[in-house]
Parts: structure tokens; C-alpha cells; sequence
């Protein structure tokens, strides 16, 4: 009998471990049952991805449609290629969809905005988006509006 | 100053020899796992003895853990306005660091010391060397099932300590403090990675029931077989083990988050 | 033969030169003992060394079989380490310990845990598993060497308990045992699987004189009954002289007298009538070793 309790106070705490497990899964990570979602990929080029990181949000119109998978420069252009999973709900992108570096707020994370386009085409996997704005970053801007002073002056 | 430098060299020498015995310990205690049959109950019952009984010291100081987190954490969000990110803050806090830390330091105070006393008693009262002398191997027999309960509690008890101090933060922020529920938690799934934050703090956690159990059942095996030696051989293992763990948590957090 | 031997530790059973012992290194079949017995466990230029302290210097001990040897000695001369080297838990620097064959410092891990399926070792606090019951406990040898039905290890259990008188206490856990009832059950463990050789490592000490009493009849009665081979280890001169076949006197690391209980309880050796005797002072001085009186005292007033 007594080893009896002691199984069971045994499997209840292996119970509350499982459910500690799954209530961070769930709740506090938001881990959605279909994780393994599927996705599809496009790439996109832009002259300067500005502290983008692997994992930032792929969003439209606010909404969370995908993740950036993948950066590498490209060493023949050197431009900065991003590679982003769509999920394969939004399968209705068109292939002039564009593409922009924004941030979240002031000091906020970088994530990627896409604007749907015209055509009539839609993006499949591995197609490219060519319509890309690049990151913001504020020392060229400083720059440029120094210059900009500098050649109005005379 | 050459007996200094003697000194120096006899400890170093003991370090290693003690590492190499510890090094044995662990070999055999892994070594025995196999025998599933015999060894089955005897886990279940260290299990018992490592991790149910260690819990309610774990539920609650996870608790108020995360209600102390929530409550300071509020009080400096909400100086910029951003008392919507507190789930975040508490959860990530919880999830990468005092979850397997704190778990971690409590369970060498409340198991860690009762392994080495355990053993060391054993060994005090010949109870190892009568094993032996029936011819059965009291690292299979003892060392191993504790060990192997040590490893597989100590992330249970991770667990189970960020989840309820998760709660302890919702208890306090979203009930007491009036920050809005709906933000709390969709900030915290928004921000909460399960690979990154939630796994990578399980890898630590079994790596601190790894080392922490490891050092318990080595102390107690390698007990001087006095009432003395059993009570250094208990602060031991309290310092040793969380010595470790604080170094160790450096160095896995520099190889997990390091790049962020 | 049996007479008694001065400090060389090379004269005694050996004094005939050391051909004995090439012969029984050579053909590793039992010799004869002294007291006429076939020998069970034999040690032969026994040294062991605690780091730089020497525990033992070329000690010869012959076990015989079937009868009760003891080992007597002053405590601290390491007589329970003598029985740990004979079962193996620790290695000589240097010399043979044949039990049964086997010479053990040289045994593997399988094989050296074989041999000890036939030895019982009744420890000097009991070493009862704290977390068994008195049945468990005895059961223990049994379930981890054999693999008899549940109903006849309980049959031999309680057999091996109504040996020694606590067939009753067979439900108590340990802590509720006295030291001597500990003691019995831990003896029952002990030969529970019929060992060929049992040891007993200071059986008598810190025993009231009824338990002790009991303990001394145990032994003689279970040697006799069960016909293993029995070394008591122990400092109690007269219980132990009671029921020893043969006794060695050992001190300083060296076997200083041997033979019957008589020969050794009426020995004119110097060293050995001072300890079974009890004499407060002889080769062995009261005072440890110390400056002279009028040193200690008068140079502080000399100052």
C-alpha cells in the first residue's frame, strides 16, 4: 500500500510537470497547434537590411503572415538578401508586392511590411519581390540632410 | 615559497584525482541505467525523494518570485507607459533565467544536501560496504537511480516553478495592478519563443540537474565516513553545486542567447 | 607445530623455511594448518600501506576451514582492514590473500563479486539497509543472487531469523531495533545464502552481556551447525578465547603470537601476555612517548 502512494505522488508530479510544459507551450509561448504550418518562401533584395534579424516578423497590413528564415548578402550585387516563410494561407500575394524594412515603434525591432500590389499574378514559392525599400538608417539620413544644407547655402 | 609552490602543485593533484573519481562516479551511474527491471522502482522512489517532495518549495518561491517580478517590474514600466509589456518581461526573465537558476540553487539546498547526507550516512554505517560485501555494486544500486532521478526532476521542477510564476505576475499585474489582461498575455506570446526561450530553458535546466546531482552523490560517496565529514561533505555540495550552476549558466547563456 | 612464535612474521607455520609457501603458490591447492584442518583463506607476505603509514608488513595468516579463527589485536591495528583486503574492498601493496582458490587482489569486478557470494561479513555496526525492513534486509542476498519464487525466499527468511531469534521482529524497520537485535539481524543477512565464510568484524563491542552472550553462542553454535568457515575479528579476550579454534595476536602491523586459545591465553611472550592478560603496562608503555618528567615540568621554572 505504501508503495502505492508512492507511485502516485510520483505520477501526480510527473502530471504537473506535463502541465507546467504545456501551459508555457500554449499560453505563455502562444505555440499554436499547427506549427509545423506550412509555409512557402520568397526572397527579396534590399540595398541595406539595418539590424533586420533572422526570425522578425513578415507582416501586412499589420498582420503576422510569415518570418524572415534566412540573411546573406549577395556577393555579386552586394546587396543584402532576405529570404521570408509565408504561411500558405496568404497564397494571394501578387508578384508586385512591395517590400519595406519598418520598425516597431522608436527603438522597437525591425521587422519586414509588405504592400500587396497590382497583378494579377500571385507570388509562389521562390519568387523574388523586387519592389523593395530598404532599411531607414539615421546616419544617412543626418547625411544627406547635411548635404542637402550644405548645397543650398550659395 | 618552494613548499608554497609544493602546495600549490599537491592541491592541483587532488583536484585532478578528485575529478577523475567523480569522473568514475558518473561513469558507472550512467553505466547502470540499462537494467531497466530491477532499477525501475528504486527511480521511482528517488524520484519521490528528489522531486515531490522538493515542490513545495518550488511552487512557492516560484510564486512569489513572480509576484515580486510583476510588482517591480510594473513599477519601472510604468514610468515610460508600457505597462502592457509586463507578461513579456516576466515571462522572458522567468523563462531564460530565474526559472532553471533559482530551481537550480533551491534544489542543491533542499535535494542536493539530502543526497550527500543520505549517502554519506550509508557510508558512515558501512551500509555500502555491506553491499559490496553481498556483491552487489552500490553505484548501480544507490548512486545511480538518485542521479538519474536528479537529472529528470530538476527540469520538471523548472517547469513547473516558470509556470507558476508566471501566474504569481498574472496574480499580481492583471488582478491587483489592473494592467489589461488581453496585452499580458498576447505580449507575452508575441514576444515568448518556444525553441528559444522555453527549450533552450529546459537545456539548462537538465544541465543543472545533471552537474548539481552529480556533485551531491559524488560528495556523499566520497564522504569521510564521520559525523564531521558528513557535514562538510553537505556544505559542500551546497557551495560546489551552486558555484557551479551560476558559472555554468553564464557560459550556456552566452552560447544561447550570445548572438542577440 | 602449534606452538607459539616470536615477532618474526616469516617463523610460525612457515618456520619450517619458505618451501611451504613456494608450494602452495605453485600447485594453489589448500595446505595443511597447523591445527590440522585444510585452510580456507590464506595470506601470505602481507604488506599494506596507508599512504606512509604501514598497516601490515609481510603478515601470514592461514584461515582454517570449518573452525573459528579470530583475530585479536589492540584497536587501531587495522584487523577490520585485514578483512576488507580478504574481501577484496581493498588491494594489498604487496602479497596473496587465497580464499578458497582465489587469489583476490587479482580477481576482476564479475569475478571478485562471485567470490563474495560465498562470504558473509556481519560489520561491526550492523550496516542494516536503513530504508528495509528486517525481512527485506535478509532477503536482500537472496533476491540479488538467486532467482527463487517469492514464497521460498519468505521460507528462508524467516528460517535465517528463527536462527538467530527474531523471527518476530521480522516487520521492524531498523531504527526500531536495539543495538544487539541489530546486530542478530544483520547476522542472518549474513548467512543468508549458506556463505562458505563468514566474518565478523568486532561482533562483542558496545554489547550489554546479555546480547554479548548471545552474539558468542551464535557464533560457535552457527560454525558448528552450518559448517562454514568463521574469523572473528574483535579485542574481547574472553569471549573471544571462549569460542576460537585459533587465534593470532596481531600488533604493529605483525602477527605476534598464534595457537589454541590456552597456548595464546598462557603465552610468556611479553607482547602477547600484556594484551590478552590486560595489563596496563609491559612492551607496550602506559605513557606515550614523551620528554622526560623533569624536562616537561622544570623548564618553564628554569627560565
Amino acid at each position: 500500500m505504501r508503495v502505492r502512494t508512492l507511485e502516485l505522488a510520483v505520477g501526480g508530479f510527473m502530471l504537473i510537470g506535463l502541465l507546467a510544459i504545456i501551459f508555457l507551450a500554449l499560453r505563455v509561448s502562444g505555440l499554436s497547434m499547427n506549427a509545423s504550418e506550412e509555409t512557402y518562401r520568397v526572397v527579396a533584395k534590399f540595398e541595406n537590411i539595418g539590424g533586420l534579424t533572422v526570425r522578425a516578423k513578415v507582416t501586412m497590413a499589420g498582420v503576422t503572415i510569415g518570418r524572415v528564415s534566412n540573411i546573406y548578402l549577395d556577393q555579386e550585387d552586394f546587396v543584402g538578401v532576405v529570404e521570408m516563410d509565408i504561411y500558405q494561407q496568404f497564397d494571394n500575394l501578387s508578384s508586385d508586392t512591395s517590400a519595406a524594412i519598418l520598425t516597431a515603434g522608436v527603438l522597437g525591432e525591425k521587422y519586414i511590411g509588405l504592400i500587396q500590389g497590382a497583378e494579377l499574378d500571385n507570388l509562389v514559392d521562390g519568387s523574388e519581390i523586387y519592389n523593395t525599400q530598404s532599411a531607414l538608417v539615421l546616419e544617412d539620413l543626418i547625411a544627406k540632410f547635411l548635404v542637402g544644407r550644405v548645397s543650398d547655402e550659395p | 615559497m618552494i613548499d608554497r609552490i609544493a602546495a600549490l602543485g599537491r592541491s592541483g593533484l587532488e583536484l585532478l584525482e578528485a575529478l577523475g573519481r567523480s569522473g568514475m562516479v558518473l561513469f558507472h551511474a550512467l553505466w547502470a541505467w540499462p537494467n531497466l527491471r530491477t532499477t525501475f522502482p528504486l527511480l521511482v522512489k528517488q524520484i519521490y525523494a528528489v522531486g515531490v517532495l522538493s515542490m513545495v518549495i518550488i511552487v512557492v518561491s516560484g510564486l512569489f518570485i513572480g509576484m515580486v517580478l510583476a510588482l517591480q517590474g510594473y513599477n519601472i514600466l510604468n514610468r515610460y507607459g508600457s505597462e502592457q509589456a509586463l507578461g513579456q518581461m516576466v515571462a522572458l526573465t522567468l523563462l531564460r533565467e530565474l526559472g532553471p537558476v533559482v530551481t537550480a540553487l533551491l534544489f542543491a539546498g533542499r535535494a542536493g544536501s539530502a543526497l550527500t547526507a543520505e549517502i554519506g550516512l550509508m557510508k558512515t554505517t558501512e551500509q555500502l560496504a555491506s553491499m559490496e560485501m553481498i556483491g552487489v555494486d552500490p553505484l548501480r544500486r544507490i548512486v545511480s537511480p538518485r542521479f538519474w532521478a536528479g537529472a529528470i526532476c530538476m527540469p520538471t521542477l523548472a517547469l513547473i516553478f516558470s509556470s507558476v510564476g508566471v501566474l504569481g505576475a498574472y496574480a499580481v499585474g492583471v488582478l491587483w495592478l489592473g494592467v489589461d489582461g488581453g496585452s499580458f498575455w498576447s505580449n507575452m506570446q508575441n514576444s515568448v519563443e518556444w525553441g528559444d526561450d522555453v527549450l533552450n530553458g529546459v537545456i539548462k535546466s537538465v544541465v543543472f540537474g545533471v552537474v548539481v546531482t552529480w556533485i551531491a552523490v559524488f560528495q556523499g560517496y566520497d564522504t569521510v565516513p564521520t559525523s564531521e565529514g558528513i557535514s562538510r561533505a553537505t556544505t559542500r555540495t551546497v557551495v560546489y553545486a551552486s558555484l557551479a550552476v551560476l558559472g555554468l549558466d553564464f557560459i550556456l547563456t552566452a552560447v544561447m542567447f550570445g548572438e542577440l | 607445530m602449534a606452538s607459539i612464535s616470536g615477532n618474526n612474521p616469516l617463523s610460525g607455520p612457515y618456520s619450517e623455511g619458505k618451501e611451504l609457501k613456494q608450494v602452495c603458490m605453485a600447485s594453489m591447492t589448500t595446505t595443511q594448518h597447523p591445527s590440522g584442518a585444510a585452510n580456507y583463506v590464506e595470506i601470505s607476505d602481507l604488506t599494506f600501506m596507508r599512504g606512509d603509514r604501514v598497516i601490515y608488513k609481510d603478515v601470514n595468516i592461514a584461515i582454517p576451514k570449518g573452525k573459528v579463527t579470530a583475530i585479536m589485536g589492540p584497536s587501531g591495528t587495522g584487523k577490520t582492514t585485514l578483512l576488507r583486503l580478504i574481501g577484496g574492498q581493498l588491494k594489498p601493496d604487496q602479497g596473496r590473500i587465497v580464499v578458497d582458490g582465489h587469489n583476490v587482489p587479482d580477481l576482476g569486478r564479475t569475478e571478485l563479486f562471485e567470490v563474495r557470494s560465498k562470504m558473509g561479513m556481519l560489520f561491526q555496526s550492523g550496516a542494516l539497509f536503513t530504508d528495509l525492513s528486517v525481512y527485506e534486509n535478509v532477503a536482500f542476498p537472496l533476491r540479488v543472487h538467486t532467482d527463487l519464487p517469492e514464497d521460498m525466499i519468505r521460507d528462508i527468511v524467516l528460517m535465517k531469523l528463527q536462527a538467530v531469534g527474531l523471527r518476530g521482529a521480522s516487520h521492524l524497520m531498523p531504527s526500531e531495533l536495539s543495538g544487539g537485535m541489530a546486530r542478530r539481524a544483520a547476522l542472518a543477512r549474513a548467512i543468508a545464502l549458506d556463505p562458505e565464510l563468514v566474518m565478523y568484524d568486532e561482533p562483542f563491542a558496545g554489547q550489554d552481556p546479555m546480547a554479548m552472550g548471545v552474539v558468542v553462542q551464535l557464533i560457535r553454535l552457527l560454525n558448528d551447525a552450518l559448517g562454514h568457515t568463521s574469523i572473528v575479528v574483535s579485542h574481547d579476550v574472553q569471549e573471544t578465547a571462549s569460542i576460537a579454534d585459533y587465534i593470532y595476536v596481531i600488533s604493529g602491523g605483525e602477527v605476534i603470537g598464534q595457537g589454541t586459545a590456552d597456548e595464546v591465553l598462557n603465552s610468556e611472550l611479553p607482547r602477547v601476555r600484556q594484551f590478552m592478560q590486560g595489563l596496563p603496562d609491559g612492551p607496550v608503555p602506559f605513557h606515550f612517548p614523551a620528554p622526560s618528567l623533569e624536562d616537561d615540568f622544570l623548564r618553564g621554572r628554569s627560565l
